[in-house]
């Protein structure tokens, strides 16, 4: 199949009779394609019209989503009145016109013709040997337009092969048609205009500056929609031919952007992962994480569950596990803690949510493996859990300014950073609070509102008048990134904003679970639906859904974040439930290996051995996104539903598991994806009164030196592991300062925070005075274990050391 | 038919180049007038002289400027080709080095006309001198008032930018040229939008060629009747030509439009002694060659059309009976190829497999199933391409064809130079011993 040519995303044509319902007016126009007379809207281009009638004219330049070039010709068609024959994919149809592509012109099928036999003379003609034979749109119109045999019998231009345009992709110049899609996409879509054509004539190639490499977090587009096999990334060249594939189509399991993907494998083993078309998502992107991080899948898999007797870990059998758990379990039955990790799928999530309050009475729940506060949780409660979609990609696009508070979406969330960098190219205003202007908000031609880290409510609360308006418009958005919980005061504040502004406003939390869980009631307080679990008939709802009696749910709330931690290690609480969290990914790492350790039981539902596993008392592997089906929420709210790639597999769920577990338990659960869709669609949102909005005073940022930080997109992240070629794109471990910190650090510079040092090479960026930028959790930084900081710890800098 | 020299007329002035020997024939006159002016008023003159582009296609120029959406708001530009790379094309260069002054006059009437205040002058990098010259000449002129801000009291404001090109024949394609003076890798852009609405800097944008522009000032002081006097109605004025090949004098000659070639070889010493006319092109490598039974036909866009040719840049060069037709059209091949900017397949990969098809022939092994290949492979391009520098690659071989077939044919088995001695051909044959 041909992965590149998409389905017609243009603007959709009246179909006369068939009772379209059409909301908005749209200027139609009457024109004849190939002797069909049909309505348009007008601007269409005639490939998008000659589409609609299902005739697919050759192209290679052509995309949807970029801007035309008209560069390749292979879709010449004949237009009535112009004596030329003309690009398709660039004539613009107006009221009357009548075109005749090569199904009814022998003008336009003798011009593609001629077109395709110049695209082959110089193209190598290796297909048995390349990675898109099988898939290949210059394969596939050679065969349906193009002529049988070549009549070039000359030398063709040859080049070194291949050379990199990143570590990651590749490039085998020879077979390259210079559609300038890769180049185009580069600029327009991504905004990393690292590649380029250069030279001319036939030596024309695609290229980058010495000293410059295609190192986009959106790269791997670039070797989607090349329409031949020119583009390559190093993971998957040579690994397969795409008709020994078999292809799912999955969602991706990082962020919660929600790309939809299309999953290839071959003999058990994910071999690519493709961005597939979702317009209203994703449109035909991902970024490189969602398409190359899953070497994961395969690698420090458990095997089999494990139970520790004297001290340490030995394979047990299922009914050994299961029951040592429910025993352990039930022994601590109220005093339980549950640690549900931010990846999980909506359905697992809300198998823990009602395992806890049911199997383990507790309502001691959170899936915020990461910084988080209570104010946070307030904030969630009462406005994000459960809620309608409140703004959507399509609102991004069309509102007139959004402001981002402590989001960088680049790094945390890239398509919602594509769409905006879409909108802004369309005139919407980005705003960013926040204390660094980075290159990714020029990219969106957004603008600083300057907030040192910890003084975001306060800036929120002062914002002069002109953002204010900005944001007072009509389909004005508000994003706010999971680092809010950070800022005391400033979830408060943003909520005060939306208020008063009336601007829509979304939580876009960086991992794809962390919506689902909140849905789900993954979180002390709060029960599925957005219900408050201290409201009676909330608990009534939840209690005649799960079929138990509501006084055996807890009505108290439980505890959250540190608090819970705390308790866990200070004996408080006597076992947790620890699914998919990396103990590291917390504020205070040494807090959360603590608990783990004092706790008298740990249970662990794992895929990969981990700090988790190395303590729990007993291990039940669990199936990782291909083993098993499910859907992630991402952060419109918008549920994003996944197959099973692998149907064989023997792993189970941490639904089904936890159904064994809480069955051993003398209780139940629902154990498949279908039964847990069902059950949660009956109870559906909550529509009474919801838990209240926090109202925390601004906090204040700290005085001197302190840290600003996020995650970014490639870093020490668990996931990305095993693929060498994607972690050699990620950006530099450096720390970035102003111009005048700079100048007096010199080129490296020591950070020290209350758990340790660092030395990292220094960077001037557009970065507040008294602020220096790292990585959170990148290789040679990490702020939580080797600092003890967290974004606003005050640090001491020096100048030098050995980075 | 009479030599008419009006932008030529004084160039036996070697301070013609100066602001002072070009003042010293009337220069800057027509400027003062057209301060004066209406600019509205200026566009219909230019439209009323019928005034045809000098760069190659013959676009009207007054119709042109009055493209130019005016009171929009957006700046507005003039940009002037200067990038003459045309083989066989050399007028613009020898205009600027003998009379730059004309043209920074013209420039500044065609910015007060279509309400620039930046011009920028476009000149091919390879010629240093020229820029030189035209940079000395908008030096004078802004030290003479005649640019700058509030010119000549008029609240007119005007700056000139002499750039210089960096050695690509397809940057004086219009659209490329704009790529290239922003800064980015002279390719030509997708049109609508014309420059005219969205040219330089994405804002309204007039394109003209030297000797367009040149001939402004003179049009402004002399007047539409007195231009229209020369030339033919679809083809009014005069006309520089540039004469080049086997003639005994080759070089400029200012002529009216509707001269004949036969014309302008008696005014350039004829052919070279013993030699006859064996084929010439009116304007360029880029139009049809024609033959000595077309030396009577009018030199005029429309005549030239009708003979299956055009006029070009009215730079025609000729070729006597010693040069072999299968070389030349090689040689302009290699030239497109060269010249070929990549963008679209059919110039890029087609300039590639005709040129090494024509190289075969050029050495004997062509065959005579290639000489019709070729044809199709012309036609391939021919109408197809994203510019015109594709249908000009796909011009010679056809044209060549039409009246030389044999030529061809002998060289299937034959190479170029044991048809033609090749040191018959050169200008200076007669002092080579064989
Ligand atoms: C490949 C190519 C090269 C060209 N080179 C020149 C040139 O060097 N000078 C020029 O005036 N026009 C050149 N032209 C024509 C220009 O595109 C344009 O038509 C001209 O500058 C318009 O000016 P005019 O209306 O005054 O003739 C070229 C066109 C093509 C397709
Ligand atoms: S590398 Fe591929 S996408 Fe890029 S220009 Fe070449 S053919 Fe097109
Ligand atoms: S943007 Fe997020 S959801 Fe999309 S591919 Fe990347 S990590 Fe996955
Ligand atoms: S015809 Fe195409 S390849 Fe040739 S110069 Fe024009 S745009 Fe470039
Ligand atoms: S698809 Fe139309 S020119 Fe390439």
């Amino acid at each position: 199949m041909t992965v590149t040519n998409n389905a017609p995303s243009g603007p959709s044509p009246d179909v006369a009779g068939a009772g379209t319902d059409v909301e908005v007016a749209v200027d139609l126009i009457t024109v004849v394609v190939d002797g069909v007379e049909m309505r348009v809207p007008k601007g269409t281009l005639a490939i998008r019209a000659a589409e609609q009638l299902g005739i697919e004219v050759p192209r290679f330049c052509d995309h949807p989503l970029l801007d035309p070039v008209a560069a390749c010709r292979a879709c010449l068609i004949e237009v009535e009145g112009m004596p030329k024959p003309q690009p398709a994919c660039a004539q613009v149809l107006s009221d009357g016109m009548e075109v005749r592509t090569q199904y009814s012109s022998e003008v336009a099928r003798v011009a593609q013709e001629g077109v395709m036999e110049f695209l082959l003379l110089n193209h190598p003609l290796d297909c048995p040997v390349c990675d898109k034979g099988g898939e290949c749109p210059l394969q596939n119109q050679a065969m349906s337009v193009g002529r049988p045999e070549s009549r070039f019998t000359g030398a063709k231009r040859e080049f070194e092969k291949p050379i990199n345009v990143s570590a990651q992709v590749l490039l085998d110049r020879e077979r390259c048609v210079s559609c300038a899609r890769c180049t185009r996409f580069a600029e327009q879509i991504a905004g990393d205009p690292m590649i380029e054509l250069l030279e001319r004539g036939a030596k024309q190639q695609v290229g980058t500056a010495a000293d410059e490499p295609f190192d986009s977090y959106f790269s791997g587009n670039t070797v989607q929609i090349c329409p031949v096999g020119a583009l390559t990334s190093a993971s998957y060249r040579f690994r397969s031919r795409p008709f020994d594939l078999v292809s799912v189509p999955t969602a991706c399991e990082h962020c919660a952007s929600g790309c939809s993907l299309r999953t290839d494998y071959r003999r058990g083993v994910v071999t690519r992962r493709l961005a597939w078309d979702d317009p209203d998502v994703n449109e035909e992107w991902n970024c490189d994480k969602g398409r190359f991080a899953f070497a994961y899948l395969n690698q420090g898999r458990i095997e089999s569950p494990m139970i520790r007797e004297h001290g340490s870990l030995r394979v047990a059998s299922w009914p050994e596990a299961i029951d040592a758990a429910a025993r352990g379990l039930a022994t601590a039955r109220g005093s339980v803690g549950v640690l549900v990790g931010g990846r999980s799928t909506v359905e697992d999530a809300y198998a823990y949510s009602r395992f806890a309050r049911t199997a383990l009475a507790t309502d001691h729940i959170d899936f915020r493996a990461r910084q988080g506060s209570a104010e946070e949780a307030a904030f969630l409660s009462s406005k994000v859990a459960g809620a309608p979609v409140s703004a959507a990609y399509d609102d991004l696009e069309s509102a007139p300014a959004v402001l981002l508070v402590s989001l960088e979406p680049e790094d945390e969330s890239p398509i919602v950073f594509l769409r905006l960098r879409k909108a802004a190219r369309a005139g919407t205003q980005v705003l960013s609070v926040g204390a660094t202007a980075t290159r990714s908000l020029g990219k969106m031609s957004g603008r600083l509102v300057s907030a040192r880290p910890g003084d975001e409510a306060n800036a929120l609360r002062s914002l002069d008048d002109e953002t204010r308006a900005l944001l007072g418009q009509p389909g004005a958005v508000i994003l706010v990134g999971e680092r809010i919980a950070g800022s005391v005061g400033a979830a408060s504040a943003v909520l005060e904003l939306a208020r008063e502004t009336g601007a829509a406003l979304a939580w876009v939390p960086r991992r794809s679970g962390e919506r689902g869980a909140l849905d789900a009631g993954a979180l002390a307080g709060l029960l599925p639906g957005g219900r408050p679990l201290t409201d009676e008939q909330a608990r009534r709802d939840v209690a005649a859904a799960w079929g138990v009696e509501a006084a055996d749910l807890p009505s108290e709330p439980g505890l959250i974040g540190a608090d819970l931690l705390e308790a866990a290690r200070d004996g408080r609480l006597s076992a947790l439930v620890v699914g998919g969290v990396e103990l590291a990914d917390f504020a205070d790492p040494g807090l959360a290996v603590a608990a783990v350790e004092n706790a008298d039981f740990v249970v662990s539902l794992e895929n990969h051995h981990s700090a988790v596993t190395e303590l729990a008392d007993v291990v039940l592997p669990v199936a990782v996104v291909t083993e098993k089906s499910g859907t992630f929420v991402n952060w419109e709210g918008r549920p994003r539903p996944f197959g099973q790639v692998f149907r064989d597999a023997l792993t189970m769920s941490d639904a089904r598991v936890l159904a064994m577990v809480a069955e051993a338990m003398g209780s139940s659960l629902p154990a498949d994806v279908a039964s847990i869709r069902k059950e949660m669609g009956a109870l559906g949102p909550w529509t009474g009164a919801r838990t209240p909005a926090p109202d925390t005073a601004p906090g204040a940022s700290a005085d001197g030196v302190v840290i600003a930080s996020w995650r970014q997109l490639l870093d020490s992240g668990l996931m990305q592991e095993g693929e060498p070629h994607l972690a050699a794109t990620a950006r530099p471990t450096v720390a970035i300062v102003s111009a005048s910190m700079a100048a007096a650090l010199g080129e490296t510079v020591t950070i020290s925070g209350p758990a340790g040092s660092v030395t990292l090479p220094v960077v001037t960026g557009d970065v507040l005075d008294r602020v220096v930028w790292v990585p959170t959790n990148s290789p040679g930084c990490h702020i939580h274990a080797d600092l003890g900081a967290v974004p606003g710890t005050p640090v001491q800098l020096s100048a030098g050391g050995a980075a | 038919m009479p030599l008419t020299p009006v932008i030529t007329e004084h160039w036996d002035d070697p301070e013609l180049f100066t602001i002072s020997g070009y003042r010293r024939h009337g220069g800057y006159r027509a400027l003062e007038s057209a301060l004066t002016r209406d600019p509205d008023a200026l566009i219909s003159l230019v439209k009323d002289s019928g005034l045809r582009g000098r760069g190659g296609a013959g676009f009207p120029t007054g119709l042109k400027w009055s493209f130019v959406p005016q009171n929009d708001g957006k700046p507005h530009y003039l940009v002037v080709n200067a990038d003459e790379s045309e083989p066989g094309a050399c007028k613009d260069i020898p205009i600027m080095l003998a009379n730059p002054h004309a043209l920074v006059e013209g420039v500044i009437i065609t910015s007060y006309a279509i309400r620039a205040k930046h011009a920028f002058i476009y000149i091919r990098g390879e010629v240093p001198e020229a820029i030189r010259r035209v940079a000395n000449a908008v030096r004078e002129a802004r030290e003479a008032g005649y640019l700058g801000t509030d010119i000549r009291g008029t609240g007119f404001d005007l700056d000139v930018v002499v750039h210089a090109g960096a050695g690509a024949y397809i940057c004086g394609e219009e659209t490329a040229l704009l790529d290239s003076l922003e800064g980015f890798r002279g390719q030509p852009r997708l049109k609508p939008p014309f420059p005219a609405v969205a040219g330089l800097y994405a804002s309204p944008t007039v394109i003209n060629n030297v000797e367009t522009i040149c001939n402004i000032p003179y049009i402004v002081d002399r007047g539409v009747d007195w231009f229209r006097q020369f030339g033919t109605e679809k083809s009014p004025g005069f006309k520089v030509f540039a004469v080049s090949g086997h003639v005994n004098r080759p070089g400029i000659y200012e002529a009216p439009l509707g001269i004949t070639m036969r014309e302008l070889l008696d005014y350039a010493g004829g052919m070279r002694d013993g030699h006859q006319v064996k084929f010439w092109l009116p304007g360029g490598s880029s139009v049809p060659m024609l033959t000595a039974d077309h030396l009577d036909i009018p030199m005029t866009y429309e005549d030239m059309a009708a003979a299956g040719t055009m006029l070009g840049t009215g730079t025609p060069m000729i070729f006597d009976e010693t040069v072999s037709v299968v070389k030349a059209v090689t040689r302009w091949l290699e030239f497109y190829k060269h010249e070929s900017c990549g963008k679209c397949t059919p110039c890029r990969e087609g300039t590639y497999w005709i040129t090494g098809t024509l190289e075969k022939f050029e050495h004997g092994h062509g065959t005579e199933q290639e000489v019709e290949t070729l044809v199709e492979l012309c036609g391939q391009i021919m109408g197809r391409s994203f510019c015109a520098l594709g249908d000009a690659a796909a011009t010679p071989y056809p044209a060549a064809l039409k009246y030389f077939r044999d030529e061809f044919v002998a060289a299937t088995t034959t190479s170029a130079d044991d048809q033609f001695d090749p040191v018959a051909s050169y200008v200076f044959a007669g002092a080579v011993a064989r």
